[in-house]
Order: C-alpha cells, then structure tokens, then sequence
C-alpha cells in the first residue's frame, strides 16, 4: 500500500488550462489559465468583450471551444458534458425564467427535467423560495416580478439539483443597489453551504466584496490575477494626505519629512505620503508636533480594485499583450 | 491521469426519460396557450370564426353539389390544424431566441424533448379545437356519418395531418432566425388549403391551378377526411397516408438535424 501523502493540496474545483477559442479571425480566448478551489468565489473581472461570458459558457458545456482542457469537479467539460451538466448550476446575463409560468412552476420545471421526481421537486421549490424570499410571489406569473426578483428566481431554478459548482454570469448586472445586496447575501449563503462560485461581474465593488479570488480578463488572456488585496498591492499601498493648519508651513513640513518622499499640494494646503505601516503615522504626526507644524486632517486613502483595473486593462496593455 | 466516464443511459431509460421530459414540456405549452389571449384566438375564435364565415357569408353563393356546410366541414378543420402548427414555430423559435434554451441545454434532461414537446401540446391543442369545431358545426347543420369506425379513422387523419405540419413548422421554427421570421410560415400553412379542395372543388379553378390544387398533399388529406365523415368514397387515404408519413419520414430527422447543429454554435 502507497504510504499516504503529506499535506495533499486542496482539490480544485474547476481547473482551467490554456483555454481558447475564436469566433472566425477573432480571438476571444487567447490561453486562459485559472484554478478554482472548492468552496471559494471566484470572480472573472474585465471590460465588455473581455471574453467573461464566453469562458463561462464554455465552462458550463453550452459553448465549444477550441483548445486546452477544462474540468469541473475532475469532468472534462469536453468529454463528458452530461456528467458536467449534472455538476452545475448556471444563471445567466439575462434571467431565463418562463414568463407565463408563476415562479413556483418555473422552479418545479426544472426539478422535473433534473429527475427529481414530481414531490421532491415540490418540496425543493418551496425551500428556495423561502430562501430567495419569493414565498409571497411564488403563485405570480414572473412577468408581474421585478428585475431583482426575476435573477433571484433565476438563480433558485440553477440551484435546484443543489450542484456543487455554480456560474454566475453578471448576476446583478443592472439591479438597484437593494436588490444587489440581497444577491451577495444569497450567494455568501451558497458558499458557507460549501457550494463553488464562479462569478464574471464589471463591478470592482462586487468582487471586491464576495470573491476569495479574482481574475481580471483582459484581450482574452488572464491579466492578472489573485486575492483583493493582493491585486490592490500591486498598484500601490496606502497613502496618507494631512492637511496642514497653516498652508505657508507646507515647504518645512515637506522638508521635515524628505525621507519618506513627500508630495506636497499647496493649492489644497495638503502633503500627501505612501504608508507602509500604520505606526508610521504615529511617528509623523509626533514630528510634525514637535517642529510646530500643526495639522487639522488626516486622511487614509487606499487603492481601490478600480486602481487595478484600468491599471491592467489600459488600451496600451492590450497592444504588448499581442 | 483518467477519469472514469459517466455511465451513459441505457437506451430504455432514455426513451423513458424523453417521455418523462415531453410531458414535462408539453404541460409548460398548454399553460402557456391558457395564458396567452393570442393562442386562444388562434386555436379556438379563429376556427369558430373561419366556419360560421363560410357556412354564412360565402357559402349562398357557393355550390358543390351538396350541402355546403357537409362540404367545408373537413376544409375548416385542416385550416385550423395550420394555424396552430404556425403557432407551434413561433413558440419554438421563442424558446430558441431567448434564455430558455440555456436553461434548458444546461439540465441533464432529453433534448428531443424540447421538440416533442412542442409537438405534443400543439397536437392536443389541435384537437381540442377540431373537437369544438364539430361540434358546432354539427349544432349548425353538419349531417356527418354515424359509423363510430368511420369517426375514430378521421380523427386519426387529422391526428396525422396535425403531426406532420407541426414536425413542419418545427423545422422552420429552428431554422427562423427570430419569432417574427417563424410566423412567416404561417402564410404558408394559410394559404395552401385555399389552392387545394378545402373550400371548392379543384374542377372549378382555373386550368393552371388545378393540377397544383389537384395533386399537393393538402386535397387528399381532405378528401380522406370528406369520404369518412361524409360517408363517401375514400380513394385518397393511401395518398394521403404516404404525404404524411412521408412527411415525418422527412421532417423529424431535418429537425433533429437542425436543431443538433443549431444549439452546438
């Protein structure tokens, strides 16, 4: 008997490897490369065109692709589509609820054609929408829903085989900052069941706020890739702005603090300094204390995923990508 | 490194399972024809409409030998089956064009299903509203045969009519591009019953016309349907016979095909 392994690496849950695809001369696909552990959120970042959907339809067997391998749950999403099939989950950009069906008949559709048989269905449905707080609407036909209502429904009916891996395609693409909350909810609630989410979004906020790691897609390749913070670190750190009581002191304080390269604004009366630990800002203060250089605010401004983004996907970025 | 591939359904649970999801699909149909006023229209006024029209307002002033009503009654009928078939290539191709086919293709459910669904709700439909319009016409004046033998034959007829203009539109439907291009079949299925024996006797048209009216498959479904419920001769059911099944022979792999080829872009 093999000896067991030490320390095996935790099992991935979707394992992209140099994925691509084109539409005629168009590259859409250009070598994708991502490893998504189980029960975490991945979030694929990127500018309209960036391929997200592509990727995700192809992940999810309704797109072929043309080269590389994907597995989902160790299925290759090429070779055993069906096993694959049974494995997701997908909601998509536009909610794909029956509009004539109330939500209650949408969701036991789907748990019939899943196979679950007409009373588990039933109770299936019930579950999630209570979960999904559509209880009360579950009789209504969904085209009297609200756009929030409609991708909450949408996203019950790819939950109902319960799979353990699901997609996400811009899931709040154009709700009211409510109904976007209530999503994250619903999705940080899959995830502490154990479920993987792969999620494509163009709101730095959204990924930000739900996913473990994020993949900024830019010109068909991975531009760069990681956890917030470590995206958020390689363009910068924090910065600290004070705001000097008397503007004229601006060139001593300036002076005082050359070493931690200072940049002074003497239309704002500001100076302006990276940040690497917060003890240094006990530090400068105590200074600027002691030479008499008082100062009335502080403020702390840290990058934001913005800052990543249109660092990576900026048109100049694209030309050496090629 | 290799996995295992899933077990592949063995061919009787797949026939199962697409008769299981057909159900499925052909109950979400039927709700859907209850909820929309413009299936209603189509396949229940529509027929009514189309036979009180001929029966009152053009049928003084046509004659055919018999009983005008006794000859249009069968003509109303495959009139009506082409009116829910165009209706089927809409629905279809609405399903194409949206978000429910990925909801669909991305369930580990039969995908013929999806077809014949369709097709099996737009047969109920049909003959649900050729059940009414025999009924109303006879309220009205219809004298038709009494031979339960001759009945059950005719309502297997349409049965079969139904069938092969739905796997008709079917194609269309997966070929449209859009719902608005599906309902372009309907012009079609409108307008062959007129250029056949639907609602006057092939002998009266013009010399141009009446090989066409004489010979395309819409006059010996017609006069099949005539010969049962009228109680006259039935030459024509072996012609009519093979359109059909010819038909489907046709239609049912061309849709498979298509719709295979359409999904897989």
């Amino acid at each position: 008997m093999p000896a067991p392994t030490a320390a095996a690496p935790p099992p991935a849950s979707i394992e992209v490897r140099g994925l691509t695809k084109s539409y005629g001369d168009h590259r859409v696909l250009r070598g994708i490369d991502l490893t998504v552990p189980r029960g975490t959120v991945f979030a694929l970042l990127g500018p309209n065109g960036a391929g997200k959907t592509t990727l995700v339809r192809a992940l999810a067997t309704l797109q072929p692709f043309d080269g590389g391998t994907a597995r989902v749950e160790g299925r290759d999403v090429r070779t055993q589509p069906a096993a694959v099939r049974g494995l997701i989950g997908l909601t998509g950009q536009y909610a794909s609820v029956d509009e004539l069906l109330t939500g209650e008949e949408n969701l036991v559709m789907v748990g019939r054609l899943l196979h679950l048989g007409r009373a588990r269905a039933r109770r299936r449905a019930a579950e999630l929408l209570d979960r999904f707080d559509l209880t009360a609407a579950a009789r209504r036909q969904t085209r009297t829903y609200s756009g929030g209502m409609r991708r909450r429904l949408d996203l019950a009916a790819s939950l109902m085989a319960s799979p353990p891996v699901v997609f996400l395609d811009e899931p709040t693409t154009g709700l009211d900052p409510r109904s976007r909350r209530t999503m994250w909810d619903v999705v940080r609630a899959m995830v502490a069941d154990g479920t993987t989410v792969l999620l494509t979004t163009q709101y730095l906020e959204e990924a930000d706020r739900l996913a473990d790691r994020i993949a900024v897609l830019h010109g068909g390749r991975v531009a760069t890739e990681g956890t917030a913070a470590e995206l958020k670190a390689q363009v910068g750190r924090e910065r600290v702005t004070l705001t000097l009581a008397r503007p004229a002191d601006l060139p001593a304080a300036a002076r005082l603090l050359r070493a931690a390269d200072p940049q002074a604004d003497p239309a704002d009366g500001t100076l302006s300094l990276p940040l690497h630990r917060t003890d240094d800002l006990r530090a400068l203060l105590n200074a600027l204390a002691d030479a008499r250089l008082p100062v009335t605010a502080v403020r702390i401004t840290a990058p934001t995923l913005d800052d990543v983004f249109f660092a990576v996907t900026a048109p100049a970025e694209l030309e050496t990508a090629r | 490194m290799t996995t295992a591939p899933a077990p592949a359904p063995s061919p009787l649970g797949r026939a199962y399972w697409l008769l299981a999801d057909s159900a499925v699909l052909t109950a979400r149909s039927l709700r859907h024809n209850l909820r929309q006023f413009d299936a209603l229209l189509l396949s229940v006024i529509l027929p009514l409409t189309l036979l009180l029209m001929f029966v009152y307002v053009f049928g003084g002033a046509l004659h055919v030998g018999t009983a005008y009503i006794d000859y249009v009654v069968p003509g109303i009928l495959i009139s009506a089956a082409g009116y829910a078939a165009s209706q089927t290539a809409v629905a279809f191709s609405q399903d194409l064009t949206s978000g429910a086919i990925d909801r669909f293709r991305s369930l580990p459910m039969s995908s013929a299903a999806l077809l014949t669904g369709h097709v099996t709700a737009s047969l109920l439909r049909n003959l649900l509203s050729t059940l009414l319009v025999l009924g109303t016409a006879v309220a009205i004046g219809f004298s038709p045969a009494t031979d339960p033998l001759a009945w059950i034959a005719a309502l297997g007829t349409i049965a079969l009519y139904i069938l092969a203009i739905c796997w008709i539109s079917i194609a269309f439907g997966t070929i449209a591009r859009s719902a608005e291009g599906a309902s372009g079949f309907t012009f079609f299925v409108l307008f062959l019953p007129y250029v056949s024996s639907a609602y006057v006797p092939p002998d009266t048209m013009p010399a141009a016309l009446r090989p066409f009216a004489e010979h395309q498959f819409v006059t010996p479904v017609i006069e099949t349907l005539r010969g049962l419920l009228l109680g006259t001769p039935t030459d024509s059911a072996p012609a009519a016979l093979a359109w059909c099944l010819g038909i489907l022979a046709v239609t049912v792999p061309a849709s498979a095909y298509l719709f295979r080829r359409r999904t897989r872009a």
